[in-house]
């Protein structure tokens, strides 16, 4: 499958390009769903073709078809929408050194989940939506079960030749309570599902039927129980939140093309000015946040990124400070940064953009049980409901499924419609309490929209439960 | 009959006997040509096909799809969907593919558009660009063709095409950014110039933007803000999954929103975009939604409207399944205020021209929180005083259109971005009496 790739390249730089690559990419992908005890949809597709990215002068162009006998012409077709931007050019583009290298990954994998039946994953879906369902009070549940299986091959005019096979599993459920006026959810692992890069061995570790009572249970209760205060008080997040917190508040903001200016009309920019490389304050001291590719497991965990740059661990922010950003060869050069290997496409027909790769939480020294005996007053909040962040990463809001009221070290009554709000570098520098050992989880975020046409990316963030004071909590409208 | 159509009555032949098969194909011919600080920097396109096969056999269902054309890969299609097909259990809301019958009639294609390259999107970003005399850029122009076919056993055959065109940009000063935005089925129809204008203009206004307390405000909201409670409410109060799960306010038939307020799904309106056929390959029928503040009817897919025991209005879309059916052709009813009258009946107000990052915090009452974004303005004694810095706000989009805080509709209507996309909401200005802002810039 190089040879399309090749033909591809071939066809860009015969136009005009000055620099050129290719991905041909095959997608495998199936998804379940299942709702109140029935599958509700099961679908299986197959994305195929080839994507070519052509460089003129300051900018890329970018043609992807999915028939593969045009491979040629699409290089072409690459470089002549390249070469018509030249009619609103800026400062020539150049990319930074990588090796060049031909090389080959694979995602390791127990079980594949595509050798698995169907009805197999089937009956698992049913099984744990209908013992929600029979939870007292509850309206509706549903679980998904999903599955990606990546083969890529990247060539590029300065001879790479990298081919890769990235698998991802993941899945998840939840139920409905409705009351008067009101509804409220309870999900597992997490509002998303949870995605890992694996097998079908990521299903069973996360051990779905084993939560489904307790979701129901929770679910309905939250209809009867008080709705969270408006205060300033102590908040600990458990880890899906606070992964959800670093994607939105941290990972977004490091984006090295948003800082430069070039998502400032759709995703926004950044508060972040390279200026302040290196001496920044993001956090509190127990602030350590890495961007690493090579987590095994984790859902952005690859070999090379779609521009053959190899996967890296890249410090983001060392006790507090910030000290990282996430990069491509394009946005590195410009400011003078190492290519952090963070560029990624969503399937064929889209151009690689900076995209997170494992952008995590360093674990802390103490556990969950020790933060809530240390913490006087406060709400501890979990699973992700909703997320709200300005266009520079500042001004945030997040509610979440449910929240316990902590006083006096024990964990207390039941809080429904939790949110908390903030501005990130003071919310960051207000992290007091951080656990670390096995509560530190590489959770995955399967939908993380960005770019002109959209694209989702497959992100992950590493944490574990952490405590930030004095925080404004219960915002109504 | 066109290589579409023969390729999903050739995909449906392959069906045995005996199971409900229908097949369509959907080719996107898209470009974007997009700019950042005052240059054109990623410039893309594709050209794609996907085959979708959609299978029942005696409730039980199944779809797959794939983007290989060739003979084996069809092939492969469709041994994928009869195994799986074999293996599901029975839907017990399924009620079948649509027979043949009426597709709403529309004219939503323009072969220059169709046709256009990216020299042709490169001179609207040039003209945009240089409206805003040195102001830094950033947006995109694109064009999109859409063809869809689609056959099924029963006989229902369609064949139909759409373009499309979005130029939506910003100019930035070191302090401030202002929006402008413009959609068409027509490439010619936007004027990279006047658009630009609009941007700088906004932007210009809004430098150096204080901050104000957040509290409840008198409002004016533009077409975007507009657009983007349409889209949620459309979505969310009004979507069949809603109404079927019972976590809807709406209730058919009472008035529960100010007179003022209408809200309809129109395909086949002259200034709407897209297909008259849904992604589940039923015609895209005309729904009222709200008619002078009455609420009157629901949209649906397939599986919502069997849940209902009635029949798909023809608004399912590609994540249906997960969200439910939604109304993408959504005309919100303007009045006879413009932007300045609007703006002089108030005391003390904001003037906000986009919405950001809006999300449901609960589906049922509606409340969502967001930020303004690109623009947004203090009103004091009738007249636009000072341009002010961001803020949050956490407001139902239901209760806020109900009778008494919706004081004015625009006479300005237009084809308006909103949070779930640029090509699917027409909105005016709208004038409320209260609105909730909870944040200010620094928290």
């Amino acid at each position: 499958m190089f040879d399309q790739a090749v033909a591809a390249v071939e066809g860009a730089l015969a136009a005009g390009a000055t620099y050129a690559d290719a991905r041909t990419v095959v997608t495998r992908h199936q998804r379940l769903d299942a709702a109140d005890g029935h599958i509700s949809r099961i679908t299986e597709d197959e994305k195929a073709g080839v994507g070519v990215r052509a460089l003129i002068g300051s900018s890329w162009g970018f043609f992807a078809v999915n028939d593969f006998e045009q491979a040629r012409a699409a290089g072409e077709r690459a470089a002549a929408i390249a070469a018509a931007s030249a009619r609103v050019p800026g400062q020539a583009l150049r990319l930074a050194d990588v090796p060049v290298v031909e090389a080959s990954y694979a995602t390791p994998v127990d079980v594949d989940p595509f050798s698995v039946a169907v009805s197999e994953k089937g009956d698992l879906l049913v099984e744990l939506t209908a013992e929600m369902m029979a939870g007292k009070g509850i309206s509706r549940t549903s679980g998904k079960l999903e599955f990606w299986d990546t083969n890529k091959w990247f060539v590029s005019s300065q001879g790479h030749r990298i081919s890769q096979h990235i698998v991802e599993s993941g899945g998840g459920m939840d139920a409905l309570a409705i009351g008067e006026a009101e509804s409220q959810v309870r999900s597992y692992p997490q509002s998303f599902g949870q995605y890992e890069t694996g097998g079908y061995e990521v299903i069973g570790r996360w051990n779905l039927p084993g939560h489904a009572s307790r979701v129901a249970e929770e679910a309905a209760a939250l209809l009867s129980a008080d709705r969270c205060p408006s205060a300033v008080t102590d908040v600990i997040l458990e880890g899906s939140q606070l992964a959800l917190q670093i994607h939105e508040s941290v990972g977004h903001a490091i984006e090295l093309d948003r800082i430069l200016g070039w998502e400032a009309a759709f995703a926004g920019t950044s508060f972040l000015d390279l200026a302040q490389l290196g001496t920044l304050r993001y956090g509190s001291q127990l602030m350590n946040i890495q961007a690493d590719a090579t987590i095994p497991g984790a859902l952005a965990t690859f070999g090379f990124d779609d521009e053959g740059t190899p996967a890296q661990r890249v410090p983001i922010v060392s006790e507090g400070i910030w000290v990282g950003v996430l990069s491509g060869r394009d946005t590195a050069s410009i400011a003078g940064l190492p290519p952090g290997g963070m560029v990624r496409a969503d399937g064929f027909a889209r151009i690689p953009m900076v995209r997170m790769t494992n952008v995590g939480l360093e674990p802390g020294p103490h556990s969950l049980e020790e933060i809530i005996a240390d913490t006087r007053e406060g709400i501890l909040m979990e699973t992700n409901r909703s997320w709200s962040i300005d266009d520079r990463r500042l001004n945030f809001q997040f509610g979440c499924e449910i929240g316990w009221e902590i006083k006096d070290g024990r964990i207390g009554r039941m809080l429904k419609n939790p949110t908390y709000t903030g501005i990130t570098p003071r919310f960051w520098g207000s992290l007091d309490r951080l656990a670390g050992g096995d509560e530190l989880i590489h959770w995955g975020t399967p939908n993380c929209g960005k770019g002109q046409p959209a694209q989702v990316g497959h992100t992950g963030h590493s944490a574990a439960p952490a405590r930030f004071h004095d925080v404004r909590v219960g915002v109504l409208g | 009959m066109s290589r579409f159509l023969e390729l999903c009555e050739e995909v449906v032949e392959r069906v045995p006997a005996g199971i409900e098969a229908q097949a369509n194909i959907r080719v996107t011919r898209k470009a974007l040509t997009r700019f950042a600080n005052s240059f054109i920097h990623q410039n893309v396109a594709e050209d794609s096909a996907v085959v979708t096969l959609d299978l029942a056999d005696g409730g039980r269902t199944a779809r797959a799809a794939t983007t290989l054309t060739d003979d084996a890969s069809i092939e492969r299609l469709v041994a994928a969907a009869l195994a799986a097909v074999a293996l599901n259990p029975v839907d017990e809301y399924w009620t079948g593919f649509a027979p043949p019958g009426e597709v709403p009639a529309v004219d939503h294609y323009d072969p220059a558009t169709a046709a256009a390259d990216p020299g042709d999107r490169a001179a609207v970003v040039a003209d945009f660009i240089g409206a805003g005399g040195g102001l830094s850029a950033a947006g995109f122009c694109d064009t999109t063709e859409e063809i869809l076919a689609v056959a099924n056993h029963l006989g229902f055959r369609f064949e139909g095409a759409a373009t499309s065109a979005v130029l939506d940009g910003i100019h930035q000063t070191p302090t401030s950014a202002g929006k402008a935005h413009r959609a068409s089925r027509s490439l010619a129809a936007l004027d990279g110039a006047s658009v630009g204008a609009e941007a700088a203009g906004i932007a210009r206004a809004a430098a150096g933007g204080v901050d104000v307390d957040p509290g409840s405000y008198e409002v004016v909201l533009r077409p975007n803000c507009v657009a983007t409670i349409g889209a949620f409410v459309g979505l969310y109060a009004f979507g069949g999954k809603a109404a079927s799960e019972g976590r809807t306010q709406v209730v058919v038939g009472e008035a529960q929103f100010d007179p003022k307020v209408s809200m309809r799904d129109d395909v086949a309106d002259s200034a709407a975009l897209g297909l008259p056929v849904d992604w589940e390959g039923n015609p895209k029928l005309p729904v009222d939604l709200i008619v002078d503040g009455v609420s009157r009817g629901f949209v649906h897919d397939r599986r919502t409207a069997a849940q209902m025991k009635l029949s798909s209005t023809g608004h399912g879309w590609e994540f249906s399944t997960w969200f439910g059916p939604a109304p993408t052709n959504l005309f919100i009813g303007g009045g006879d205020r413009s932007e300045e009258e609007m703006t002089a009946s108030i005391e003390r107000g904001l003037l906000v021209t986009e919405f950001n990052y809006c999300r449901i915090l609960d589906p049922t009452t509606l409340y969502v929180t967001g930020l303004t974004r690109n623009g947004t303005f203090l009103i004091e004694e009738g007249k636009v005083t000072r341009p002010v810095s961001n803020l949050r706000f956490t407001e139902s989009f239901f209760e806020t259109l109900r009778e008494g805080n919706v004081l004015a509709m625009g006479n300005d209507p237009r084809l308006a971005d909103s949070e779930y996309g640029p090509r699917m909401v027409h909105a005016p200005t709208m004038h409320l009496a209260a609105w909730n802002f909870t944040g200010g810039a620094r928290g």
